[in-house]
């Protein structure tokens, strides 16, 4: 056998490997582009169950920044996407890619740091003015610095505050992580950061090193609307591309932002956190609720 | 908070592992080991550009990989009518790519290593050319071994391509590298820890069932 031919022969070798890889194509599963705290939070596995049985689907869950989960729905490979970004989110319709936004949730942002707050934010009166004393006594400021939906906000925050962040500047530390990581880079090495109240909650046995010190006990304690963090479902626009789930897509909103789901999304994390995780905010959950 | 990964789940994320893990071992081997015993005994234009490249690839970035695989597979991408985007096939791809160049340039160099009196000797009693390869195979085999044991090494806890191109789906893409990753990023150390120690007992069972092979091919198959 002439030697050159082997790797031609090794090539349908290959293919056959790849096929015996492929998973058989289920009818019907419906791809979420979403964000680390939905997915992390444990409130997906609480209530995805229900429209999986409901509907005879299966949704995948892919959970990244809110960033990489636009990102993700723009090119056409996620049905729909649920993130927290409200400014991108318009955008995103807007530009075509998706449909419709609808209000699903919100929860809102705190500010945490040392338990003995170096910079004193916990007296002052707004998050701008929390963010302004920690430039001020240039105390460690973890930023999430990933494009997510919190760092997004981070950066308004910022900006409302009329200062420029620098990762120049040794206090400014801009991690390029998710919310886990950038909690407990803050709880070991005693910085401030800006996270969501849920990712907090639900991690705070591991984060010995951090307190509330901006944002109260519970949303309803929250002294600064700015810190309000809603989320946002939009189906993909079909037309971009060829292979979207735009009907289950489209059921998957309908049900999402339905009576009886609000009310599962609003008790989840009750039993164990003394309060909801996220708080419902659809507009048949409004309707029924004036 | 409850971990994201308990009891069946457990057994599906180790299935997958292997079986992804398992399936582009297997195919960068089919390719690999021949495409390095042509470059070992082939001299023609280029070769020398060409090992470059393939020493190169050795030290390819797994999250680079990732990258391209993503780009090619997305549905705005050149191969996005496929639909392997974020399912075990795009992570076997990807794993793929990122083992072959290891297996080829490691079989190249121990094919290279082998004597050169017993090319002489094997031509001089009549071998042809595939008696003559295979021949040479078998003497190199504890390096193509370590060629396989290379890629795997490479592959079984990569978690950068692993990530991107799967999408670390429950029940569907996660493996262990990537349910490692995000039980760290929920603070669940000691739960990721357990993982870390799972994947490390399937690498060593992995590597004594290569280590196995090495001395169980027979010296000179066929005869």
């Amino acid at each position: 056998m002439e030697k050159r031919w082997i790797p031609v022969l090794a090539i349908p070798g290959f293919l056959v490997a790849l096929l015996a890889a492929c998973q058989p194509a289920e009818p019907s599963v419906l791809r979420l582009a979403t964000t680390t705290s939905t997915a992390d939070s444990g409130l997906l596995d609480a209530i995805l169950p229900a429209f999986e049985e409901g509907y005879n689907a299966e949704v995948d869950v892919v959970a990244v920044g809110t960033g990489q989960a636009i990102e993700i729905g723009q090119n056409g490979d996620a049905d729909v996407i649920l993130v927290h970004a409200r400014s991108r989110e318009d955008a995103f319709v807007a530009d075509g890619y998706g449909l419709a936004r609808h209000d699903v949730m919100y929860n809102d942002f705190i500010l945490v740091g040392p338990p003995d707050d170096p910079a004193g934010i916990g007296a002052t009166g707004s998050a701008a003015d929390a963010l302004a004393a920690i430039a001020q006594a240039q105390a460690s400021f973890a930023s999430r610095g990933d494009d997510s939906g919190t760092h997004t906000k981070e950066l308004s925050i910022w900006q409302a505050a009329g200062i420029e962040p620098d990762p120049e500047q040794a206090w400014y530390l801009s991690l390029g992580q998710g919310m886990g990581e950038t909690l407990q880079f803050a709880s070991e090495s005693g910085a401030y950061t800006l996270a969501d109240r849920g990712t907090y909650l639900s991690q705070r046995d591991n984060l010995p090193g951090l307190a509330i010190l901006f944002g109260g006990d519970s949303i309803a304690e929250n002294p600064d609307r700015a810190l309000y963090n809603p989320y946002g479902v939009i189906p993909v626009n079909p037309d971009l591309h060829d292979g979207i789930q735009s009907e289950l897509a489209q059921q998957f909103v309908e049900w999402l932002t339905s009576l009886e789901t609000q009310e599962a999304i609003g008790e989840y994390g009750v039993d164990r956190f003394g309060q909801p995780l996220f708080y419902p905010d659809s507009e048949p959950y409004h309707q029924a609720h004036p | 908070m409850v971990s994201q990964v308990e009891g069946s789940a457990l057994w599906e994320i180790i299935a997958l592992t292997i079986r992804v893990t398992g399936t582009a071992l297997a195919a960068s081997a089919v390719l690999g080991i021949p495409t390095g015993a042509f470059l070992a005994f082939t001299r023609f234009p280029g070769r020398r550009l060409l090992v470059a490249l393939v020493y190169t690839g050795m030290g390819l970035p797994p999250v680079v990989v990732g990258l391209v695989v993503y780009l090619l597979l997305s549905r705005s991408g050149p191969l996005g009518e496929l639909g392997w985007l974020f399912t075990p096939t795009a992570m076997t791809l990807a794993q793929t790519i990122i083992a072959l160049p290891l297996v080829i340039g490691l079989t190249m160099t121990s094919l290279e290593a082998v004597d050169p009196q017993l090319r002489l000797q094997l031509r001089s009693m009549g071998a042809d050319r595939r008696q003559e390869v295979t021949a040479l195979l078998s003497e190199a085999r504890a390096g193509v071994v370590a060629a396989v044991v290379a890629g795997f090494g490479g592959i079984i806890s990569e978690v950068g391509a692993a990530m991107l191109v799967g999408g670390n789906i429950a029940g569907r893409t996660r493996v262990l590298s990537t349910a490692i990753v995000l039980e760290t990023r929920m603070g669940e150390f000691q739960f990721a820890l357990v993982l870390g120690a799972l994947l490390l007992s399937l690498a060593f069972l992995v590597n004594i069932l290569l280590l196995r092979l090495q001395h169980r091919i027979p010296y000179w198959p066929g005869r």
